[in-house]
């Protein structure tokens, strides 16, 4: 069966930018083939998950009144089905990373990001958070969050308008309807390779803690 | 009464420099003394320490600004100490003359390293405990080698540095406890909706009530005071907007004003006219913001919408005239960026009576509501001493009974010929501090009012040379922004650029005050205390 390519209601195909990198994620999955069955059941989940994508409130700077502009009467993101923002990383889907991130706040940052579940997104939103921005020559500013966790979506601005953001939104929706989700990023771990993650984390836990004791 | 007289009888060997806006230099070994006498001697009084600039005057020696105002006569004061010593640096602490210094010095020594005696908490304020140096020396190395990006998880520790000055004159280090080992100990933050941003606590409750709070600072530093250095003059106002950013036109005002004053260059009619209803403008873009937040943090999400959607109104006037939404970069040195745009005037004229009836709207939904009522009413008191001893400027201290706007202590732009009512309120609670920020809507109404028909003709922009030189010496100018007295210090050796640059910023004393606040208050009002006290992160941590 054939992934066709995505669809979303708010905008046309052709006036999206940046259409090369979709056709390129459709390719090779229509490269692998893909079994009609759970092809249909991918389509079915991915309308749905790139219709609720539920954002995490995470602001440092002037990012996150644009953000919280978005959310509100006039650009009202409820018309994507971002509306529901949560105030937990476990409970988010998507985390648009808006403001500066410095390098107190980068492993703060990576921190929250790994409490977040499985599919999860990273949206940079803003000059400081793709580059650094007007911060670059700082020195307590992390060139671009892609330093510190996988961005899918870049914004760029200072600060993006609203519709920029919904843009990157829109971009990002777009992007996970071309996901194969079962038996690719729903992928399940199976018990050994899990005992083994568990066991590395801990481990690296441990060595972080030994560096402290050292220290002192 | 001569100030001057005065000085040098309480320090002969005090020198004066009259370059700029002129300072004083008191031995350090003297400082302490001298800083008890004029707080408390009758005739000075300076009780209010607006700001505290660290400074490295190169082979002088490391050394601290001080600038001091009198509430009661109204009097200011520059005066400075240093100390020739780069390897082991100390000063006298005078956080227990005013409290202001208390984060200042902190901050002092994580930029600077001056260790401050007798100072109770000696940690560094905004960078990370392993870092190596101090970033605003001028001999610091900011290579990623000795600093890099460490992604290991910072430890909070529960003892804090401090210093001792020994009778015989000796400093001794010990270590202080800050939170005992049986005290319960929770954490707020840095990622927290209600903190407005990276701000983090650690509070020690017992039950529901606060004991003490303990406040960390620096997740969104971004050492725009140490760019600024490597910045010529023009240049370095991109980078104000993005410190308040809801003060976005008063900061870049403070700051242009400043390098005029520096320059001796008078601004036309026209400019003042157009930055003092702008800076109104955004007042009331900022007050709103304040009300949308406080409400959606108490759980009123549609008395949040009702804000936003009134704000974007003036967002619609701002960017017509300006281009931005938030960041605005409109005024320039000499004058502003562009001339306002032909809707202006009409559109302001439309706001002001809709925002009027609005205004109502908010008491309907929300001032009246009994819930708001209980949770802000006698809810976080500062007292107007404590008001003034933290230098909690701006509408926290205007609830507190201190009459501190700077739109009346020191005119600026037109504001001495407009007609407008400074808000005071004495209770000092929550619900003052809130209603200060509400009536504060309104009289910022009357002066876009009384000024709007009037805006004289004229050039919109000085002539101003590609490269600016300041004379040197030292520079302090501010504004009234959203949230208090917004200073900028800048100190020029007749470079091109500033030889330091600081801001003095308004929520830094306001998030000093918290502990005192929120001691003995129960946990779920920090909320609505941090609420009323309407911080903004990156302006703290600059």
């Amino acid at each position: 069966m054939e992934i066709k390519k995505p669809k979303i209601k708010s905008m046309r195909y052709d006036d999206f930018k940046n259409n090369e990198y979709l056709e390129a994620m459709l390719k090779e999955l229509n490269a692998h083939g893909t079994n009609v069955v759970v092809g249909c059941l991918d389509e079915l989940i991915n309308w749905g998950r790139s219709n609720s994508l539920w954002p995490f409130t995470f602001a440092t700077s002037c990012c996150g009144i644009e953000f919280m502009a978005m959310c509100a009467a006039r650009y009202d993101v409820a018309r994507f089905g971002f509306e529901i923002t949560r105030n937990s990383p476990r409970q988010a889907d998507v985390i648009l990373v808006s403001g500066t991130i410095t390098n107190k706040m980068a492993p703060v940052l990576k921190r929250l990001y790994d409490q977040m579940a499985d599919p999860k997104y990273v949206i940079a939103v803003g000059g400081c958070a793709v580059s650094g921005g007007p911060f670059k020559k700082s020195y307590h500013v992390v060139k671009g969050v892609d330093k510190v966790l996988p961005v899918d979506v870049y914004v760029p601005g200072c600060p993006p308008r609203p519709e920029a953001m919904l843009y990157g939104m829109m971009q990002l929706q777009r992007k996970v309807k071309v996901e194969k989700f079962l038996g690719g990023i729903n992928h399940q771990v199976s018990k050994k390779e899990y005992a083994r993650l568990m066991e590395r984390d801990l481990n690296a836990e441990r060595d972080e803690l030994n560096v402290e004791q050292e220290k002192d | 009464m001569d100030l001057k007289a005065k000085i040098l009888s309480l320090v002969p060997e005090a020198v004066y420099n009259d370059r700029g806006d002129g300072m004083w230099t008191i031995p350090a070994g003297k400082f302490h003394d001298f800083a008890v006498a004029i707080r408390n001697e009758k005739e000075l009084k300076f009780d209010f320490l607006r700001s505290l600039t660290g400074m490295d005057w190169g082979e002088e020696g490391l050394g601290v600004v001080y600038h001091l105002e009198s509430t009661e006569y109204g009097h200011q004061l520059v005066v400075r100490t240093l100390t020739a010593d780069r390897v082991n640096s100390s000063l006298p602490s005078v956080c227990d003359v005013w409290k202001a210094a208390e984060f200042n010095e902190r901050e002092v020594f994580d930029y600077f390293g001056i260790c401050f005696v007798n100072h109770p908490d000696m940690r560094r304020l905004y960078l990370r405990d392993d870092w190596v140096g101090h970033p605003l020396r001028k001999d610091y190395d900011d290579s990623e080698d000795i600093n890099p990006l460490r992604m290991s998880n910072e430890v909070a520790k529960d003892d804090v540095e401090s210093f001792d000055l020994q009778p015989d004159g000796s400093i001794i280090e010990h270590r202080k406890v800050l939170f005992d080992n049986d005290e319960y100990v929770i954490n707020i933050g840095p990622q927290h909706p209600a903190t407005h941003g990276v701000l983090r606590f650690r509070v020690s409750i017992e039950g529901e009530f606060i004991k003490k709070l303990d406040v960390h600072c620096g997740y969104i530093h971004r050492g725009i005071e140490k760019m600024c250095e490597s910045l010529t003059y023009p240049q370095t106002l991109a980078l104000t907007d993005r410190l308040d950013y809801l003060s976005a036109m008063q900061s870049r005002h403070a700051l242009c004003m400043c390098i005029e004053k520096g320059l001796g260059v008078e601004v036309s009619d026209r400019v003042k006219y157009i930055r003092t209803i702008m800076d109104e403008l955004q007042r009331i873009d900022s007050h709103i913001l304040f009300f949308s937040c406080l409400c959606q943090d108490l759980g009123a999400t549609s008395a949040f919408l009702y804000g936003f959607r009134d704000r974007e109104k003036i967002l619609d006037i701002f960017e017509e005239t300006c281009g931005g939404r938030l960041i605005l970069n409109y005024n320039t040195i000499g004058g502003v960026q562009a001339d306002i745009h032909p809707n202006f005037v009409h559109r302001v004229k439309e706001f002001i009576p809709y925002m009027r009836r609005n205004i109502q709207e908010y008491h309907d939904v929300f001032t009246g509501n009994v819930i708001a009522q209980h949770r802000l009413k006698g809810v976080g008191v500062l007292s107007r001493e404590d008001a003034i001893s933290f230098g909690a400027t701006g509408g926290t201290g205007r609830a507190s009974g201190w009459a501190c706007d700077v739109r009346k202590r020191i005119p600026y732009g037109v504001y001495d010929k407009v007609d407008f009512k400074e808000i005071l309120y004495t209770d000092g609670d929550s619900f003052a501090r809130y209603m200060v920020r509400m009536d504060e809507i309104m009289e910022s109404l009357n002066i876009v009012e009384q000024l709007i028909d009037n805006i004289p003709a004229g050039d919109f922009q000085l002539k101003m040379k590609p490269v600016i030189r300041i004379p040197e010496g030292s520079y302090y100018a501010a504004v009234e922004a959203s949230r208090g007295e917004f200073g900028v210090f800048i100190e020029s050796h007749g470079d091109k650029n500033p030889y330091r640059l600081k801001f003095r910023s308004t929520g830094l004393p306001l998030v000093s005050c918290m502990d005192t606040i929120c001691r003995g208050g129960k946990i779920a009002d920090l909320i609505a205390i941090g609420g009323t006290l309407d911080y903004i992160i990156p302006d703290i941590d600059r």
